[in-house]
């Protein structure tokens, strides 16, 4: 039976590159994939290229690119990612100038676009999800709407023989289940197989999430090597059967734990997963240790595809300004909570607007809230002071209201830090699939 | 005893949605799992942090329970004010939760 190897190459836009260097060296894979693309980077994304129409792809391409493409071109590994971002065409020609500068021959570069659906949501006045408003009543801050589009026009890019596809707005787990589709031929409507190829996209999707990162706890779950933490291998087969895996001697680990737990990270109704593809079904998984750093998947199975696409919406959500400043010693505690009376005072004297405002102590509450208060007194404490403001001007007054603790405030403030950032923000909608029409062109060297 | 003795856990985001996972070490805890970390008490060890309702979905197969919590990220990952705008810390304080000691 005909088997591959996909590499996870990374599992956010600032994730190590060193992993997928040896993943392409030394993994024996046949595809690797980047997953680069949270959900506000694309609104990012979109803004820089207004500004440069050039710009808008994932800031690492570059260098992801170049660290990789030799071991690629050697062992005839493909690549798949939407590091395009906002811009697939422009990452796919930089991709075809990097692979020229290295002089490796030619490479096929498809580029993925279509899931810019802006001017679709505004001209159907589309509703969106979490507000139920019309998009035309936020047109004034909209910023972007990506359609997370499926693995077809990918699996089409690969029937055509590209050697690297680029896109921008996918679902993440679209783009392992592509080279699958592409090499076992499965239909498009082959819910099983297409819901088995979805549980191997999640599991590789976040990289370090399933050999050991976001898992170590020193004692009860310690991971060896996380400074060199390996990222992930799936062997998939025809008939949708897996292992997964990773490079021998890399950090890290595979085990039926760190599986369990990232098959349900950022997942809801496990028996239904709803991408583009398919709606996968996770609720009877199962993982099987066959050997050291081997896990088989067991008992996924999928149902038909969701009638409509979801398309993440961007906008500008006014301003956060921020301020931090530390006490430490005995009676930190109570200086810290002066230093947050002290600024609650100010920022009323001074009618700075703002609203919403949260008080914390790094250290006591930041996090948790008042329901796991430290016992005993912790010795250090950070004051932090965050707000929502209409204009950048009174963002930037916050972190000064914390700042002049310095040499207005309680005794042995130190270390004050203050920013201040536009916000943007997402929302979401759901379109009707003929709403977002994928395109495929490629570009050679 | 206390949860994280028994049981390892997992935050995910979505928006303003957060996912928290409860996986038994010994799969054989599961129903133990499945009789005290109900949607309820998660919801009352999270009071003051998550603001909507929150649903338990059981995966015996793995030995698994997902809280789906809303209203649990201060507005989402995207425009949230908190030091941890993605909730991940959120497992962690799960552990802490006190449940009784299996039965002998």
């Amino acid at each position: 039976m005909k088997t591959i190897r996909i590499g996870s190459g990374a599992g956010y836009s600032g994730d190590r590159i060193e992993p997928a260097v040896e993943v392409a060296e030394k993994g024996s894979i046949d595809y690797l994939v980047f997953e680069c693309l949270a959900e506000r980077t694309i609104a990012i994304a979109q803004n820089a290229k207004l500004k440069n129409p050039e710009a808008g792809y994932d800031p690492l391409l570059e260098a992801r690119m170049r660290a990789v493409l030799p071991a690629c071109r050697k062992n005839g590994v493909k690549i798949i990612t939407n590091m395009g971002a906002a811009n697939p065409l422009s990452a796919a020609r930089k991709t075809v100038q990097i692979a020229a500068e290295l002089g490796i021959g030619t490479l096929k570069v498809a580029v993925v676009s279509g899931d810019d659906v802006l001017q679709v949501l505004l001209d159907k006045n589309i509703k969106i999800t979490e507000t139920g408003a019309p998009a035309t009543t936020m047109s004034n801050i909209l910023v972007s709407a990506n359609a997370y589009l499926g693995a077809e026009p990918m699996v089409k890019a690969l029937a055509e023989g590209a050697d690297v596809v680029i896109t921008g707005r996918v679902a993440d787990p679209s783009l392992f289940l592509a080279p699958q589709i592409h090499e076992f031929g499965w239909a498009f409507d082959d819910w099983d197989k297409l819901g088995k190829g979805t549980a191997v996209g999640h599991l590789l999707e976040c990289g370090g999430q399933v050999t050991g990162g976001y898992y170590a706890e020193p004692d009860l779950k310690d991971v060896p090597g996380l400074g060199r933490l390996g990222f992930p291998i799936a062997e998939v087969s025809e008939d949708g059967s897996t292992v997964i895996t990773k490079v021998a001697d890399a950090g890290g680990m595979v085990t039926v734990d760190t599986c369990k737990e990232q098959i349900l990270y950022e997942v809801h109704d496990p028996a239904h997963y709803l991408t583009p593809d398919v709606t996968a079904d996770f609720s009877q998984i199962t993982f099987t240790q066959e050997g050291k750093d081997r896990v088989r998947v067991g008992n996924v199975t999928g149902h038909k595809r969701p009638d409509t696409l979801k398309a993440s919406v961007g906008y500008v959500d006014g301003y956060i300004g921020e301020g931090q400043i530390s006490y430490a010693g005995p009676g930190a505690l109570a200086r810290g909570n002066l230093a947050l009376d002290v600024v609650r005072e100010r920022l009323d004297i001074c009618a700075v607007e703002t609203s919403e405002l949260k008080f914390d102590l790094i250290g006591v509450n930041a996090i948790h809230g008042d329901v796991l208060a430290p016992q005993p007194e912790p010795t250090e404490v950070r004051v932090r002071v965050t707000g929502r403001t209409a204009t950048m001007a009174e963002a930037v007054k916050i972190g000064n209201e914390v700042e002049t603790l310095y040499t207005n405030g309680p005794a042995g403030g130190g270390g004050a830090t203050k920013s201040s950032k536009q916000v943007v923000a997402m929302l979401s909608a759901l379109l009707p699939r003929e709403d977002a029409v994928p395109a495929i062109q490629f570009i050679e060297a | 005893m206390k949860l994280f003795e028994c049981a390892h856990s997992r935050t995910g985001d979505k928006g303003d949605i957060s996912n928290i996972s409860v996986i038994a070490y010994d799969p054989k805890d599961f129903d133990h799992l499945a009789r005290h970390v109900t949607a309820e008490k998660v919801r009352a060890h999270f009071d003051g942090i998550v603001k909507g309702d929150v649903v338990r979905y059981e995966i015996p197969s793995i030995g698994a329970l997902n809280f789906v919590m809303q209203s649990a990220l201060g507005g989402g990952v995207t425009r949230s004010l908190a030091l941890d705008p993605h909730g991940k810390c959120l497992a962690s304080a799960l552990l802490a939760m006190e449940i009784p000691d299996r039965a002998v």
